[in-house]
């Protein structure tokens, strides 16, 4: 009866619509016009308060520069080239120490999560280590491996490591034990039991701890450049404003800002291909 | 895959089989004394209380779980563990949900590593059994209850199993589906010649599907009884012979 009514109801539909393709055409662009503003609508809003409000002196340019200068300082540091090895160091250090928390991390977490004693013993340790904030220890990497970049990467792997690696134990551990007697049944080896069903059910899981270990890697980089570092986006920051050229600064926290939206871009575009499954539950 | 009946598969024979849990430091026995025979090709259903040992004598049957004493034998030699001609249909579909349908059919096929183009088209003739060629793309998030059950049906034929045991594979489901998936499970077994037990609480399914309706006691120790259900097939809901076994097993329960 539910199909029917909902049958009729379509046919009602079609015959509202059809009468007029280009009205149909024009409601379409509305609104999808109107899906954009919903969405970026508040921004687009607060950049043209704080153009208009700099410009007008409502706000101190001088702490508040119009968007104008900012983007032109931002245009003349990547033009001029100076900005952009300031880019390509922060990319390096960064991007080093992600890939070797996500490389430990995840096979390490595979297998604390598979091996209950492993994960037992070692679980304590994991928790005081995570909850010992990185930067107090930066000092430490300092003192063990110096003031050059070793002891950067390495302080922004460590607090890197934890999302992801907390993540993949929790994701392996979630494993639905229904799905793997199911699996038993028709005799799957430990083998293809993790490689057919706990793997795949643990990736959602590994994929939020991979964007909470992007997020937390720049924002490591950024702390660990304004504390110690003679280049690099962050080091830009504080140079900028210690410099007074605001604009420059303002293009800089720009800059981390695209690249943390970047970087988040980037993983979830990889996420919803892996998992388009699981997007389909929500 | 070559597709025999020789008419000795599937054939189950349980002899003394008991099984206890220990629960907080108690030893509860819940099944004992065991005797139970299942013809090659027959249907037979397990009714008894909640908590009577059904799931358990299935998973024991299945190889999930293992007896304390006593002897399980399929064609006439003890299982051990799981085994390739043996499928269980669970109460829940239990579909992978990062698989398509056709995925998930062909799932056990390629644990069983059957080569890639039989395991389709075998995937693909149980999908037309149970009616969802058209879904064979979709994911189980995309399907109802009644069709992901029906999911987890095709993927236990797929393997064509002697013995396909099924855990109250209806139970989830609304009235109206359920008569329809016990036509349809009636369909299937005739078509595939293969030995079924079903555990249900629903006596009218039991007398739909069963060849014999073996109740579990509600007194542990207290023999296991066995009604033999001659009525002819396709079964009649409304036939006089139905309405009076049913009627003759609820009073078994004390129901009326
Ligand atoms: N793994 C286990 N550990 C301890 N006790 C168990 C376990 N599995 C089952 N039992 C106990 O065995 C008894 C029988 O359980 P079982 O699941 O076989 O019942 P059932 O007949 O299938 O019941 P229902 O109709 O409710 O599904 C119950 O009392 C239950 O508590
Ligand atoms: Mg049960």
């Amino acid at each position: 009866m539910a199909i029917v009514q909902s049958e009729q109801r379509d046919a009602y539909r079609r015959v509202q619509y059809e009468p007029s393709v280009s009205a149909a055409l024009a409601g379409k662009t509305v609104k999808s016009l109107t899906r954009f503003g919903s969405r970026y609508g508040v921004l687009i809003a607060f950049l043209i308060l704080w153009q208009i409000a700099s410009r007008l002196g409502w706000l101190s340019p001088a702490v508040f520069p119009p968007l104008d200068a900012i983007l032109t300082a931002l245009w003349n540091g990547l033009a001029g080239g100076g900005l952009l090895d300031d880019i390509a160091i922060s990319l390096q250090r960064a991007g080093i120490a992600f890939s070797a928390a996500v490389l430990v991390g995840i096979p390490l977490g595979l297998f604390m999560g598979q091996v209950k004693a492993v994960e037992r013993s070692l679980d304590p340790i994991l928790q005081l280590f995570r909850q010992t904030s990185a930067l107090a220890l930066y000092p430490v990497f300092i003192l063990l491996l110096g003031l050059g970049e070793a002891s950067k990467v390495f302080v922004i792997f460590w607090a890197t490591l934890f999302p992801t690696l907390l993540a993949t134990i929790g994701g392996v551990k979630q494993a639905d034990p229904k799905l793997i007697e199911m699996a038993r049944v028709y005799g799957a080896s430990r083998l293809s039991i993790f490689r057919r069903v706990v793997l795949p059910g643990a990736v959602p899981s590994i994929f939020v701890g991979l964007r909470l270990s992007a997020t937390t890697a720049l924002l490591l980089l950024i702390a660990a450049e304004m504390i110690g570092a003679n280049s690099g986006v962050g080091f830009q920051v504080m140079n900028a404003q210690y410099n007074f050229q605001i604009p420059l600064m303002f293009a800089a926290i720009l800059l981390l800002a695209i690249l943390g939206l970047g970087a988040n871009y980037m993983l979830e575009r990889l996420q919803g291909r892996l998992c388009r499954w699981n997007q389909l539950n929500r | 895959m070559t597709q025999t009946h020789v008419t000795s598969r599937g054939e189950v024979s349980i002899r003394d089989l008991s099984k206890s849990f220990s629960l907080n430091g108690r030893a509860l026995k819940v099944l004992r004394n065991i005797d139970l025979d299942v013809a090659s090709g027959q249907c037979i259903a397990i009714v008894g209380a909640s908590g009577s040992g059904k799931t358990t004598l299935l998973r024991i049957l299945a190889g999930l779980e293992a007896a304390d004493s006593g002897d399980v034998l399929i064609d006439g030699a003890p299982i051990h563990g799981v085994g390739a001609e043996r499928a269980v249909i669970f109460q829940e579909p239990r579909l992978l949900p990062w698989l398509t349908v056709m995925e998930n059919v062909v799932f056990p096929l390629e644990i069983r590593k059957i080569a890639g183009d039989d395991s389709i088209k075998c995937a693909h003739r149980y999908l037309r059994l149970v009616g969802l060629t058209d879904f064979a793309d979709a994911y189980p998030a995309q399907l109802s209850g009644g069709m992901a059950q029906r999911v987890g049906i095709a993927r236990a034929l797929a393997v064509q199993p002697e013995l396909l045991l099924l855990d109250e594979p209806l139970g989830a489901l609304d009235a109206m589906t359920k008569m329809t998936m016990q036509e349809e499970l009636a369909r299937i077994w005739a078509e595939e010649h293969v030995t079924m037990v079903l555990v249900t609480h629903d006596l009218e399914e039991a007398i739909y599907l069963a060849d014999k309706v073996v109740i579990l006691p509600r007194q542990k120790g207290s023999a296991i009884r066995t009604v033999e259900v001659d009525l002819p097939r396709p079964r009649d809901r409304s036939n006089p012979g139905f309405v009076s076994l049913r009627q003759s097993l609820l009073a078994e329960f004390g129901l009326h």
